[in-house]
Formats: structure tokens, C-alpha cells, sequence
């Protein structure tokens, strides 16, 4: 399988088993695919297809694959700004999935505080702090985040304090 | 600053600012083809430095979002996003 294949066919069972869909459009798919590859390959990191990526990974952060907005662009659009994510509806051909506004502050700050809107406020009275990964949910409460997601195999930098 | 040129019918200056990446981008660009008129196009992703800055001032001038694809037609109107009908309507 070519590289394009081998990375579709990750995020597609990834996507499945923790309750996401994929673009049913597959050339649409693909071409996003292949761009997510050409970001990695001069980047190092899967910063968004479709934004400006700076191609420093601190300052990509928020737009790495999935980026920090796709729930709350799914919840609202039913579909991520790139529309490699959509909702079950446009997965089963009920609706179409159409071009939407990034909601991506263009604020640095902002992007912060969107992130640790996302993450709560924090509760007291915890023997451990509890670490969300932001691209499967999984959480795991120890003092720090895991190097890597045991779920989803992402980097310890794509988890967020959640508790 | 190196402008790609698709000929095609004249409709006034259409300027289309994308991204080499972006499926969005690309439908617009293909779509644009497809209507048969003449316009230019950038990948601003792969502009580096002084000529990549330069270049998104002008994006952020038409769309303050900075977002891709931005279409500015005929130096007056700017069209942000695959918007098949409203691309048409301006370009009719």
C-alpha cells in the first residue's frame, strides 16, 4: 500500500473506533490525506491541510490533526474545517458537507484560551490531575500526561489538563 | 512574486489566493477552469519569509480572517471559501 493508503486507512479505523466519521467523498479524502502527508514530510507534524501552517509545531499546535476545533465544528457544522471529519449524517449520505468559517482565533492568546476553555477549570480534592488526549478523549489520571497515547498513539503534547 | 496564469475568457482581474494543500482550494481552482475564464493563482504555503508576508497582507486586506481560498475579483470584490454560487453569480 502507498504511504497515502497506509495513513487513510489509520485515521479511517481510528475514526471508527472512537466514534468518528470520515469524509464518505473518498478522492476528497485522499487528496486531504495526501495533503496531511506533504505537511509531515516538509513540517514534521500533520498541521491542517487546509490552514497556514507556520511549520513550528508550538505554534501549529492547535491546528495538528485533528485540530482542537473539530468537535465544536462538528457539533455546529457537522462537519471539521477541512471536512475530513464529518458528522454521521453526512457519513451516510444524508447531508453534504459544506465549506465553513474557521473558527481558529488569529490571536495566539485566544488559541490558548480556547484550549483551556476546552479543559476546564479544574477540580479540587483529586489524588492525581486528570490528562484528556485531545484527539481520541482518552483521559488518564497520574501526575503527568503518558509520552504517548495508549489509545490513539498521540504525542504527550496533544493531551490537555481536563481535571 | 510569481502569479500562476490560466487563460482563459477575460472577466476582469481574478486573483485567486490558495493553499497547495487545501481541498478547498483546489475545487475553487478546478472550478474556475472549469468556467473557462482567465485568472491567477498563488500557493501562499509555499512563499517563504519577506515574499510570504508581503503576500498575506494583501490576503488580509480582502478577508481579515486570512483563511483559504480567498478570490478577489476585478479588484473590488472578494469571495472567501468554495462558494460555487456565489463564484458564479460574480462571474456571470
Amino acid at each position: 500500500m502507498s504511504d497515502t493508503q497506509n495513513l487513510f486507512a489509520k485515521l479511517d479505523s481510528d475514526a471508527r473506533k472512537n466514534g468518528y466519521f470520515l469524509n464518505p467523498d473518498s478522492a476528497f479524502t485522499m487528496e486531504l490525506v495526501e495533503g496531511l502527508l506533504a505537511n509531515e514530510k516538509r513540517f514534521g507534524h500533520q498541521a491542517c491541510p487546509c490552514r497556514l501552517a507556520d511549520g513550528n509545531r508550538q505554534e501549529d499546535l492547535d491546528i495538528i490533526c485533528p485540530c482542537d476545533y473539530r468537535d465544536a465544528d462538528l457539533d455546529d457544522f457537522g462537519a471539521c474545517y477541512c471536512a475530513l471529519y464529518v458528522s454521521k449524517d453526512i457519513a451516510e449520505g444524508k447531508a453534504k458537507a459544506e465549506p465553513l468559517p474557521d473558527r481558529r482565533p488569529m490571536k495566539r492568546d485566544e488559541r490558548q484560551q480556547f484550549r483551556e476553555k476546552k479543559a476546564g477549570t479544574g477540580a479540587s480534592g483529586l489524588s492525581h490531575p486528570v490528562w484528556r488526549c485531545r484527539v481520541c478523549g482518552y483521559l488518564a489520571a497520574r501526575d503527568e500526561p503518558p509520552g504517548v497515547c495508549p489509545i490513539c498513539k498521540a504525542t504527550k503534547d496533544r493531551f490537555d489538563r481536563f481535571m | 512574486m510569481k502569479f500562476e496564469k490560466v487563460e482563459g475568457v477575460d472577466k476582469g482581474k481574478i486573483v485567486l489566493y490558495a493553499l497547495s494543500t487545501c481541498v478547498w482550494c483546489k475545487r475553487t481552482k478546478q472550478f474556475l477552469s472549469n468556467l473557462g475564464v482567465k485568472f491567477e493563482y498563488i500557493f501562499v504555503d509555499l512563499l517563504q519569509g519577506t515574499e510570504r508576508d508581503s503576500i498575506m497582507k494583501d490576503v488580509e486586506k480582502w478577508n481579515p480572517r486570512c483563511s483559504f481560498p480567498t478570490m478577489v475579483i476585478g479588484d473590488s470584490k472578494c469571495i472567501v471559501g468554495f462558494k460555487e454560487d456565489e463564484i458564479r453569480e460574480a462571474l456571470k
